[in-house]
């Protein structure tokens, strides 16, 4: 291919790519290494509240933003350093924690406690999603001719659904005496509260995510069953492989690629695990680091919001999805120079 | 002749409900606003809409929205619906304009309750108050024979005796749901119990006596309430005390209508009101007073201001209140309070803080809201969690740049 025509397919994308993702990027880079400040005075102010029969005043001294010429509130930026990174990290309260001996209460420090959570969703939900949309491609593409198409929709629909108005649906089958609880209570005889304790929330959260991504990854391992070659499989046959050695000699090294695709994908995506910790309301108990971030932005009643440290949490959070990546992009990159 | 009896009866039907029949003028320019999205609010945005041309957006969001939305130029929306905490942001920004020209001129109907003056100058206008206090069901108390409870420890013992009786699936609700809530539920046993959030070079001041006696009564009362009340947020209060399964509530007035909303609850009548319980001994009630009203945007001509001001006021006149009679405890002339008030008016007599809305208490509200839920579920101790939030308000603090 000639450059220019080359320049002309790749140019476009690329612009969009530096508009929406490096330029982002770069300042939030920036944003986390920096700090904006308004600049406050300290005055003495009056301020009459209603009251019962009368208004009631009192002289308070309030510390209040100070206001340039133009009406805008003066701001100082100031280049911080690492200040915002070890704001999240805590490492002070990390190291005490180390020494008292009492590990859990690392768990206590929100950054870590994100983590912990962040991880063991990633890495208990990726072999399920993989394990349950291979079982139902499978069992699809085993079916009768003429309810693969009804299967094949049914088993998309929890797909389809927006993410946190499936977790608050799963959410009402379960809170107080939901649906599901009551059900549960009948059978056990036993009071439940499923979202009184942060474990039973955590399930909670892995089955829906599971739920919602599996046939994502049934959807791509039943487009690869088709082109499972054949020839090969009847030659298994006839060498008396069994059901299950035709699966694991077979079946999986061929659809191999399309695992690592899935494994790729699921892992950036639930790494960023966000809408069942609002879907949930499990605050109290379980937060994840997407959350973290989200907190640090949001203000509160006075107008306050820490955008130094959610910049830099959003930064942490993108080099832990790059750890977590770099095994399968290895993989990835030496089946590429292999072939 | 059929025809014109039609067109005859459609006109005189349009005449009864028109947009102008209950607005002193006719509005011809377009007024915007933004509030919160209770019920109070949306009495007072219909009654300001028969006026013509208003479009009012209620969202519980609306703190988010609001500081961003006015310090736009021209400002997103002209009249504001803010509380005395979301009052700050705006205060801060110099955001919204004085109101002394206007309410002079057009204000002839408002009480000197309403006028919220901050150093002399009015900068909103107050319509209702709001406080969390004692909700009870009376019929429970009168079965049992049980006293209301005028302090926490008494709250205990009638909670431990509705327990005993198992006439309801929890004696107590809570607005107990992480976050704000959470920390609004704090805020209020720590000041009953006398305690102070800053001092007065903005250091922290949570890890005191105080600090401790209210996290001790908070897990207290959690024994007797639903399992799952660190997810329980007002509305879900509400809902429990509808739904008969709960006997006392330490629940907002502005709620207080809904237990009489015969197309909600299933106990119609039976829900009293008290003042908040007191936590320690000839202390205040252990709540906050919160008001809610309406401020004008800076960023606006003149011209919009004034009219703008003038719709506000059709819809805190004596004729909305008059038939919103419950939704709020008002502050405007008409108002009767009713059985359901006369909790809240009790509590406000006996003369709790206001919320102390400030920057520092904005940040302090949030290190609340993040660390109590870790003591909650027994996590982290009452020690431990005391120093968490005063570390998280200390590091807040300094990124703010007031430390």
């Amino acid at each position: 291919m000639k450059f220019r025509t080359f320049a002309a397919f790749v140019g476009p994308s690329l612009l969009l790519m530096m508009i929406f993702i490096a330029a982002p990027l770069v300042s939030v880079l920036w944003q986390s290494f920096h700090l904006t400040q308004n600049v406050f005075e300290t005055v003495e102010t009056e301020r009459c509240t209603p009251g019962f029969p009368n208004a009631v005043c009192e002289t308070i001294t309030v510390d209040r933003p100070v206001l340039d010429e133009n009406g805008e509130i003066q701001t100082v930026t100031s280049f911080v350093g690492w200040q915002s990174y070890s704001r999240v990290l805590d490492p002070d309260a990390l190291g005490a924690a180390i020494s008292s001996g009492d590990w859990w209460s690392i768990l206590n420090i929100d950054f870590w406690g994100a983590l912990r959570f962040t991880l063991t969703f990633t890495l208990v939900t990726l072999p399920l999603v993989i394990g349950v949309g291979l079982l139902i491609a499978i069992t699809v593409n085993n079916a009768v001719k003429t309810i693969r198409g009804p299967a094949i929709f049914i088993s998309l629909l929890p797909f389809i659904i927006t993410p946190v108005i499936g977790a608050l649906s799963i959410r009402w089958l379960f809170v107080g005496d939901g649906i599901l609880t009551a059900l549960m209570e009948s059978w056990s005889g036993q009071d439940i509260a499923m979202f009184a304790q942060g474990w039973t929330i955590e399930l909670l959260m892995m089955f829906y995510r599971v739920w919602h991504v599996a046939p994502f990854a049934f959807v791509i391992f039943y487009a690869g069953l088709q082109t499972v070659n054949m020839d090969t499989l009847e030659s298994a046959i006839i060498d008396g492989a069994s059901r299950f050695e035709r699966l694991r000699y077979v079946i999986v090294p061929h659809l191999m690629p399309l695992i690592v695709f899935i494994a790729l994908i699921h892992l950036m995506d639930s790494y960023r695990v966000f809408e069942e910790v609002i879907g949930f309301r499990s605050e109290a108990h379980r937060i994840s680091l997407q959350w973290l971030t989200f907190d640090y932005l949001t203000p509160d009643d006075s107008g306050n919001r820490s955008v130094s440290r959610a910049s830099a949490s959003s930064m942490l959070t993108m080099v832990g999805i790059v750890i977590l990546l770099v095994p399968l992009l290895r993989r990835t990159w030496r089946d590429h120079k292999g072939s | 002749m059929k025809l014109r009896t039609l067109a005859l009866a459609a006109a005189v039907s349009l005449m009864g409900t028109t947009a102008y029949a209950d607005c002193a003028f006719e509005n011809t320019q377009e007024v915007t606003m933004l509030s919160a999205g209770f019920e109070a609010w949306k009495a007072v945005t219909d009654a300001m809409a028969e006026c013509g041309m208003v479009a009012a957006e209620l969202d519980q969001e609306f703190r988010e929205k609001q500081p961003e939305a006015f310090a736009a130029d021209p400002s997103l929306y002209q009249l504001g619906g803010v509380s005395n905490g979301t009052l700050t942001p705006l205060l801060n920004a110099g955001t919204i304009r004085p109101l002394d020209d206007l309410v002079e001129q057009y204000g002839q109907n408002l009480n000197p309750n309403q006028l919220i003056r901050v150093d002399g100058q009015i900068m909103a206008i107050a319509m209702m108050v709001n406080t969390q206090h004692l909700m009870y069901r009376n019929d429970i108390f009168a079965d049992l024979g049980l006293e209301v409870p005028t302090s926490y420890d008494e709250v205990l013992e009638v909670a431990a005796a509705i327990q005993e009786a198992g006439v309801v699936d929890y004696p107590l609700g809570a607005t107990m749901a992480a976050g704000w809530n959470l920390a609004q539920d704090f805020n209020n046993m720590f000041l009953g119990f006398g305690g102070t959030f800053v001092n007065d070079d903005n250091t922290p001041n949570i890890n005191t006596e105080a600090g401790m006696n209210a996290l001790e009564m908070m897990a207290a009362l959690t024994e007797y309430m639903d399992p799952e009340y660190l997810t329980s947020d007002s509305t879900y209060v509400q809902q429990q005390f509808q739904q008969g399964k709960i006997a006392m509530a330490n629940l907002w007035a502005s709620r207080a209508g809904a237990m009489n909303d015969e197309a909600e609850s299933q106990v119609v009548g039976l829900v009293s009101g008290a003042a908040a319980p007191v936590a320690m001994e000839g202390g205040a009630p252990a709540t906050t007073i919160w008001w809610d009203g309406i401020v004008v945007a800076a960023n606006i001509s003149d011209e919009e201001a004034e009219n703008a001001f003038r719709v506000a006021m059709e819809g805190l006149d004596t004729e909305m209140v008059t038939s919103n009679n419950d939704a709020a405890i008002w502050l405007i002339e008409g108002f009767e309070p009713g059985a359901l008030a006369e909790g809240a008016i009790a509590t406000a007599v006996a003369g709790p803080a206001p919320y102390p809305s400030t920057t520092q208490m904005g940040l302090m509200h949030s290190a609340i809201g993040n660390n109590v839920a870790d003591f909650l579920t027994g996590a982290a101790t009452a020690e431990a969690t005391l120093q968490a939030i005063e570390a998280d308000y200390t590091t807040a603090a300094e990124e703010a740049g007031l430390l």
